[in-house]
């Protein structure tokens, strides 16, 4: 058909150009010319209409006056056939070296992937090879032959011969680099052939000579990468007397080269020699960046190696700890010239975890002078202050004026080894240097008490950093080490104005290392109280949180809790003070804080005033994760009382649950009244237990949802249709469609949302799902008879529906899952069924379906249930949020879900009050990972929508998409059907107000 | 060896102060001017430096190859205009785009506040058109970008004098400038700043080794605490006024310190969450702020990376000040000029604020001795005014430094970087420079110079001499020895032949050829007396095959004449009687082969080794 086209276009093409050019945008001439291609017969027609018409008034118009027009080509259509690679690789029509090379470009991109082929086209390129003069085309071949040896199948091995002899005869420097790369990548892929690697090191050792850098780095790479410990360890030191050779070659890029393939060495586990240590130093100090990353890599894996090991300090007699000199070393490159180094060095001293700590206290070591007068830190200003007991008054110019004179001859103005290396890496220009510095930091503090109690300064000094990421990781890396320090009252004061900053993560940040952190004083926790309390009214979306903390504080602290518990709960000896509003999030805080302080500290209860007992009893039901049980004496609540005051246990809601489930065994054999009645009221204790205990909640609930499908089935079966042999009817189709609906998507939620099933519950949930088939099949069909529609004809519905027992059949054999006992009899009916009529296959299907009533199914293992937490939007808020109608509003989200494997899967749905629909998926920056099966979302969702006259509720949800494949076939249903809630929605009152102009 | 001159020139007063640059430089024969400031101390001619140093009459296109200025501050550019203008100069300017921007927009503002206000005439001082003739003059020039000085009149680039602009920090458009003629190189930092602040980033420089590195010294004997303690210090003092209700003062002068405050309150106000308005006095500052926002790749790291999302200058908090403002209720922040609080809109704020104790003033520099901000820094608590009126001070007086030089260590810092072959130190005290230069001397073993006012200092520098060698004898020298090795010096042998300006080393024979001269062979001969009782024919052979044992690397033959040549070394039996127990050995050997020839003859005066039988 597209040839046709072809043909006739290029017989006319000067008419066709005519024909609707002008008409058209170019745009447009594009896409046309692509459905020409695609769909040419009945638009083809069309055209040629156009053509006659046009054709027509041309004739008119050549009288008028005259048009030239060039004759331009006809369009080309592409044909998207893949050629096979023999075809293109025929190199020798290739005329001239571009050609050449372009060929070779087409192969690559396309592979061949069996081994025969692959042998053809290596045997090809060879021959090639000896013919090409130009370089450049030899050595894209020299690629490909490297790429061609990786296919799996292809012995690559052989392959080495012939390129050891083109590398022998080769004069271009470029092509041999490149046989040496496809040589090596050889190497590479055959791991386990040690000969072949001695043979390929000699080669590279043989071109260590070449006069280009190019083939020395790769000769270099490839001895890394291949050189191993030989016999008796002699080539070992062979190797590495190579490389360090080449350590000072006049080249960077080859030194550069040398040090990473002594990195390659160490990496591939062998051991390298202490004898390189000194030869890495010394590329220190080299001119060019890349070698000095690559030493001091070198340096910090010595380091790790020999740390014990006595090195000589150069003009002096003394010896040093090797890690202590590395340590020294790598510090000293905090200060080089280009940032990757120091990002690298900052990083790398953080694993240097056996340093001495003489050396580690000066990393955090600064002297300072004014005017050759020795002048003190404001770290140690305000520590002299704290520990005189008075605060800087800051009234005072030259406060910090320095006192005493330096000596000016002992004074070392440049930093040598350790000294001031984190002070230089925190006050970094660029935030990777300063980062690094901070996880450096904290990784040796937590390792070291002192030393994290000095770094503390520093650390609560970067909260103040001007790039958010800086901060939030100088936070979360306090709060790793917050178990070793006590926080003095300054710093504590840096830590809370931080709780005012405007990013949520961060206030988070320090919400958990607050939580963690321990109290010096009263007043410290005084101000810590009422620092949160700021945060709260400032940003109330921060409670959760804000309570999360103050019950850790509150444990933590209980006997400081007492002490400022009066004032806090506003108690008096004598007078009674207002009731506080129970709604108020910043009195909850305190009451959680109270509470939780209340457990070990008995002797606050008595301080609490009368509604703070009421309190309690709506907070320990209300917020139970957050509010401790507290046994208070003398206090009888409404719904404390004794007998209710012994809480159930799991193991009596366990066996509550069994009892539950014993009474389904006689299921299969009641009638369906019955069974229904007693499904219902199953599913009805069943979450109840549900709600009671947190731990059965997901093995209930999915429970719950099989007997559902059960009762609906059932009810289905009891209809009295079915006696009936005539047609159904409109309606009694439609109640039996939606239950079958109803089934299908309670199967597939339990296939999705729970996680846990064993392969057997999963085919009981399958076998549900087909007998929802059965039932929607045998609608269709004696529902067609009545005449009623539908797209697909009998044969192709019964056909799906084979598919669909085949691959429930299939699912069961490969999983070993016992079938049911109708599955069975379907599957000992198949052969039957697939050679039947459709009108036949309903009769057949009817008895067996009414005959074999499924099992109720029992839930063995503890099954997790997918979900998610919405904590923003609340959906409390009574605030109209107002936008421009036709602009985005954009609504913070912050939920939790749980027990999601895929969390980047889960989408947003907003529902408008007009029916609307719209699903958002979030970024995979926006979900941060809690734990495993825990991640948390914070993102934003863009919302639009035309003008409204009054505000109206959205509904906004997370939901999980599925792909049941039932999805395509069913005619109702679209995309809501195709997710599943993981959520109740919450709503989100909105009004779209209109453009000003 | 090339001579290298240098000096720096003031007509009084010692050049060892701080406030006001200007140095010439002679390299390679070419003479450069570094930067052309005034001294804001005076007010009369002493203000410019004194070009009567140069020329007595005329212009200074002939003294001068190129003028290079660091950046837009007056103490290093606000001489120019009377240098082009006045004086006479038509030469290439060089300076950074951002330099070249503001720089006309300060040196208008100071002829206005000399000519206008202060009603000094006209003739005495540069004009409006001046200063945009001048600035015509000037080339601009990007970081990194290796520029081939101009030449005056001819449309063409001198390919010996180059320059070369690195980043460095201090204010807007700050540049440190190599200059190099041949192998010949100087590396002048103007003012410099090691460590990074809120709108601009750290110094840097790669490792250009220059023949001498000209650094500024303001801060040589200090080392200063982290950045971070002192700025925490003032957002902490500010945000605590502005929560108690309190009114912020904050003098500034117009350009470089006042930007870094007002991005870091910034930043702070959107970090915090912090409604009270802040203000800024219009004018000046308006018009550098859109200089700022345009050149963006000028400054620090975090502005370069969100200016996609919003230029950090475009500040939303920060608005423009009315007078009617100062009354208005509530906290705000309010930055208003001069910095030293001696005149203008800043001591009008001042008076009306410094009754309300909740108030605070926030001196962020030094101050000179007489101004109100120097009294009141002082902690003088009653201020009396021309009118006779006292003012009482109850708001709070804070001092926070924010000085843009590079530390003591800063500067260590930046040697180290570079690696120079002598420093000198320009822009400082004497005292504190002398203590520096002691440093830096016992530090990198590199000589210091820190000239006075007026000084000439001349540096030896060892310029590469280039060469041309004949491929032939260096084809020749690789065949006998192998491929050179860049890491170790070797001894070849050629001759040097010095022609018309050309050097050119080319193999001994070819230069005699050349120069027409007849090659002379210059030979050591010694004879050696060796106790041997055997006939002379075995004595020979005995030697020869001990020579073979010992100098492995020679060849050693036995000619049929009796005689061992060794290389070119000839040793022959001179001795005549056969009897005698002792011969006489001639060693002969050409001067080439000085070393050899005297090897054996050690070798031979220790005589033969009994062990060898003949």
């Amino acid at each position: 058909m597209n040839r046709s086209l072809i043909s006739r276009s290029s017989m006319k093409p000067k008419v066709r150009e005519r024909s609707w050019k002008p008409n058209l945008p170019p745009a447009a001439i594009l896409s046309r010319g692509m459905h020409y291609g695609i769909s040419g017969v009945p638009r083809g027609a069309l055209w040629e209409g156009k053509m006659a018409a046009h054709l027509k008034k041309r004739a008119y118009e050549e009288f008028s006056h005259v048009i030239q027009e060039e004759v331009k080509p006809p369009k080309k259509l592409k044909l998207a056939r893949k050629p096979s690679p023999e075809e293109v690789l025929d190199l020798s029509t290739a005329k001239t070296p571009q050609a050449a090379v372009q060929l070779l470009l087409k192969f690559s991109n396309n592979l061949p992937d069996e081994s025969g082929a692959v042998e053809g086209a290596v045997r090809h390129l060879l021959e090639f090879w000896y013919k090409e003069k130009e370089s450049y085309v030899r050595s894209k071949i020299a690629q490909l032959l490297g790429r061609l040896a990786h296919t799996p199948g292809f012995a690559a091995a052989a392959l080495v011969d012939d390129l050891t002899s083109l590398l022998q005869a080769e004069d271009s420097h470029q092509v041999r680099a490149q046989l040496l790369d496809s040589l090596l990548q050889i190497g590479r892929g055959l791991p386990l052939h040690q000969d072949l690697h001695r043979k390929l090191v000699a080669i590279a050792q043989q071109f260590l000579t070449d006069t280009y850098h190019l083939v020395r780095s790769k000769c270099l790479e490839l001895i890394g990468c291949l050189g191993t410990a030989g016999v008796a360890g002699k080539g070992d030191l062979a190797v590495e007397r190579i490389l360090a050779d080449a350590s000072h070659d006049q080249d960077p890029r080859v030194r550069t080269s040398a040090l990473q393939a002594m990195l390659t060495l160490h990496q591939r586990g062998l051991k390298l020699s202490l004898g390189g240590y000194q030869q890495a130093c010394a590329a220190l100090t080299d001119d060019y960046e890349g070698v000095r990353l690559a030493a001091v890599k070198l340096i910090w894996v010595y380091s790790q190696l020999y740390p014990e090991t006595m090195i000589p300090v150069p003009s002096s007699n003394e010896e040093l700890r090797l890690v202590d000199d590395g340590f020294a070393k790598i510090c000293n490159m905090v200060n080089d010239l280009t940032m990757t180094v120091r990002a690298e060095a900052a990083g790398l001293l953080g694993s240097l975890h056996r340093v001495s700590a003489r050396f580690l206290e000066q990393t955090l070591d600064k002297k300072l002078m004014s005017h050759l007068r020795r002048k003190r830190t404001a770290h140690e200003r305000a520590k002299e202050m704290y520990a005189r007991g008075e605060w800087s008054t800051g009234k005072k110019w030259g406060d910090d004026a320095p006192k005493e004179e330096v000596d000016t001859d002992s004074i070392s103005l440049i930093d040598s080894g350790a000294c001031g290396a984190f002070v230089h890496g925190l006050e970094d220009e660029f935030l990777e240097v300063r980062s690094a510095s901070v996880d450096s930091l904290c990784e040796l503090a937590s390792n070291n008490q002192t030393f994290a109690q000095q770094s503390l300064d520093f650390l609560v000094d970067m909260f103040n950093d001007e790039i958010e990421g800086v901060r939030l990781n100088s936070i979360r890396s306090l709060r790793k080490i917050c178990r070793h320090v006590v926080l003095r009252e300054d710093q504590l004061d840096t830590v809370l104005g931080a709780l005012d900053d405007a990013s949520k993560p961060i206030r988070e940040a320090l919400h958990e290392l607050l939580c963690s952190c321990q109290q010096l004083s009263k007043a410290c926790l005084n101000s810590t109280i009422h620092a949160m309390l700021r945060n709260l009214s400032k940003y109330p979306s921060d409670r959760l949180s804000i309570w999360r903390c103050m019950q850790q504080v509150g444990s933590h602290h209980a006997d400081l809790v007492a002490t400022l518990t009066p004032e806090l709960l506003c108690a008096h000896p004598y007078f009674d003070a207002t009731e506080p509003d129970m709604d108020d999030p910043a009195y909850i805080a305190i009451l959680i804080l109270v509470f939780n302080a209340a457990v070990s500290c008995p002797t606050l209860q008595p301080m609490f005033p009368e509604h703070t007992l009421r309190h309690y009893d709506y907070l320990r039901d209300s917020l139970t994760e957050l509010v401790p049980q507290l046994k208070l004496e003398g206090h009888r609540s409404l719904m404390m009382s004794p007998e209710r005051q012994r809480r159930p246990s799991l193991d009596d809601h366990g066996s509550f649950l069994q009892h539950i489930l014993s009474r389904l065994g006689a299921l299969p054999h009641m009638q369906h009244a019955a069974a229904v009645e007693l499904l219902q009221m199953t599913i009805r204790d069943l979450e109840r237990v549900g709600s009671l205990e947190p731990q059965l909640a997901a093995t209930a609930a999915c429970t719950a949802m099989y007997l559902h499908c059960h009762m609906l089935f059932r009810k289905a079966l009891s209809d009295q249709l079915w006696a009936m042999p005539a047609a159904l009817g409109a309606v009694q189709c439609a109640t039996v469609r939606a239950s079958v609906r109803q089934m299908l998507e309670l199967t597939h939620q339990m296939e999705q949302l729970f996680l846990g099933l064993s392969s057997e519950e999963v085919g009981c949930v399958l076998q549900m799902r087909l007998k929802a088939h059965t039932l929607q099949l045998l609608v269709d069909l004696r529902g067609r008879q009545a005449g009623a529609k539908g797209t697909k004809t009998s044969s192709q519905l019964c056909e799906l529906y084979l598919q669909r027992v085949t691959e429930v059949q299939s699912y069961l054999n490969s999983k070993k899952v016992q079938a049911d006992s109708f599955t069975q009899a379907l599957l000992a009916e198949m052969s039957m069924l697939e050679s039947s009529k459709a009108s036949l296959i309903a009769k057949y299907l009817l008895p067996l379906i009414q005959g074999h009533i499924p099992p109720a199914m029992e839930i063995g293992n503890c099954v997790r249930q997918a979900r998610a937490d919405i904590v923003e939007p609340s959906g409390e808020s009574d605030n109209v949020q107002r936008f421009t109608a036709g602009l985005a509003l954009a609504i913070d989200v912050d939920a939790t879900l749980d027990n999601v494997t895929q969390a980047q899967d889960v989408l947003i749905q907003l529902k408008f009050p007009d029916g609307q629909s719209q699903l958002t998926s979030v970024r995979p920056a926006d979900i941060h990972r809690l734990g495993p099966l825990r991640h948390r979302v914070l993102t934003q969702v863009y919302l639009s929508h035309q003008q409204w006259t009054e505000p109206c509720h959205v509904e906004l949800g997370m939901v999980l998409p599925y792909s049941g494949r039932d999805q395509e076939d069913e005619e109702e249903g679209g995309a809501a059907a195709s997710v599943i809630p993981l959520c109740k929605p919450v709503k989100v009152y909105i009004l779209p107000t209109p453009t000003k102009r | 060896m090339i001579l290298f001159l240098l000096f720096m020139w003031w007509p009084t007063g010692a050049g060892q102060d701080v406030g006001r640059s200007c140095i010439l430089v002679s390299i390679g024969g070419k003479n450069i001017m570094l930067d052309c400031g005034m001294h804001m101390g005076y007010n009369d001619e002493r203000r410019f430096p004194d070009f009567t140093y140069i020329t007595q009459s005329g212009t200074l296109n002939d003294h001068l190859d190129c003028v290079i200025i660091s950046h837009f501050h007056l103490d290093h550019c606000g001489c120019l205009p009377y240098m082009t203008e006045m004086v006479g100069y038509d030469g290439p300017i060089y300076m950074t785009h951002p330099t070249k921007a503001i720089c006309p927009i300060l040196l208008e503002d100071y002829r206005k506040i000399t000519v206008d206000r202060k009603g000094e005439s006209q003739a005495t001082f540069f004009t409006s058109q001046m200063i945009k003739d001048c600035m015509k003059k000037v080339v601009p020039v990007n970081l990194h970008q290796t520029v081939q000085v101009v030449i005056l009149n001819i449309p063409q680039v001198d390919d010996e004098l180059e320059i070369k602009a690195y980043y460095a920090g201090h204010v807007l458009g700050a540049a440190m400038f190599l200059i190099k003629v041949g192998s010949e190189s100087v590396v002048y930092t103007g003012d410099y700043n090691m460590t990074p602040d809120r709108h601009l980033g750290a110094a840097w420089i790669d490792k250009c080794r220059p023949d001498l590195l000209i650094t500024e010294s303001t801060y040589a004997t200090t080392i200063r605490d982290s950045k971070r303690c002192r700025e925490r210090d003032f957002l902490k003092k500010v945000h605590e006024t502005i929560e108690k209700g309190g009114k912020v003062l904050i003098p500034v002068f117009a350009l470089g310190r006042a930007q870094e405050l007002c991005i870091l309150l910034e930043t702070f106000w959107e970090r915090m969450n912090i409604k009270a308005p802040i203000y800024f006095s219009t004018g000046l500052t308006e018009k550098a702020n859109n200089y700022y926002r345009l050149f963006i790749t000028w400054t620090n790291q975090k502005i370069r990376k969100t200016f996609v999302k919003r230029n950090m200058f475009e500040f939303k908090h920060i608005k423009a000040f009315d007078r009617s403002y100062i009354d208005n209720p509530g906290p705000m922040v309010v930055f208003a000029t001069p910095g030293m609080l001696h005149a203008g809109l800043s001591l009008q704020v001042f008076k009306k604020w410094a009754p309300d104790s909740k108030n605070m003033v926030i001196m962020p520099g030094y101050c000179v001795a007489g101004t109100v901000g120097h009294k009141i820094l002082n902690g003088i608590r009653k201020i009396e005014f021309e009118n006779k009126k006292v003012l009482e001070v109850r708001m709070a007086v804070e001092y926070m430094s924010f000085s843009a030089h590079a530390d003591a260590q800063g500067i260590m810092q930046l040697i180290r970087y570079c690696e120079p072959r002598n420093v000198m130190l320009v822009h400082g005290e004497g005292q504190k420079m002398d203590f520096l230069s002691k440093k830096i001397t016992q530090e990198f073993g590199v000589q210091c110079f820190f000239p006075a006012n007026g000084e000439t200092v001349t540096i030896e520098t060892n310029p590469n001499i280039p060469v041309d060698a004949s491929l032939n004898l260096l084809k020749r020298e690789a065949s006998l020895t192998g491929p050179p090795d860049p890491k170790r010096p070797r001894v070849l042998h050629g001759a040097l032949i010095m022609k018309e300006n050309s050097l050119r080393l080319v193999s001994p024979s070819q230069a005699m050829r050349e120069l027409g001269l007849k090659e002379h062979e210059i030979r050591f001969t010694s004879t050696v007396t060796i106790h041997d009782p055997q006939p002379s024919q075995g004595t020979v052979e005995r030697l020869c095959t001990h020579l073979k044992g010992t100098l492995k690397d020679h060849s050693i033959q036995h000619m049929p004449d009796g005689s061992i040549m060794i290389d070119s070394v000839l040793i022959k039996v001179s001795g005549s009687s056969e009897e005698e127990e002792t011969k006489d050995f001639l060693v002969s050997w050409p001067y080439e082969d000085e070393d050899l020839g005297s090897q054996l003859m050690t070798l031979l005066r220790k005589g033969l080794p009994r062990t060898v039988e003949a």
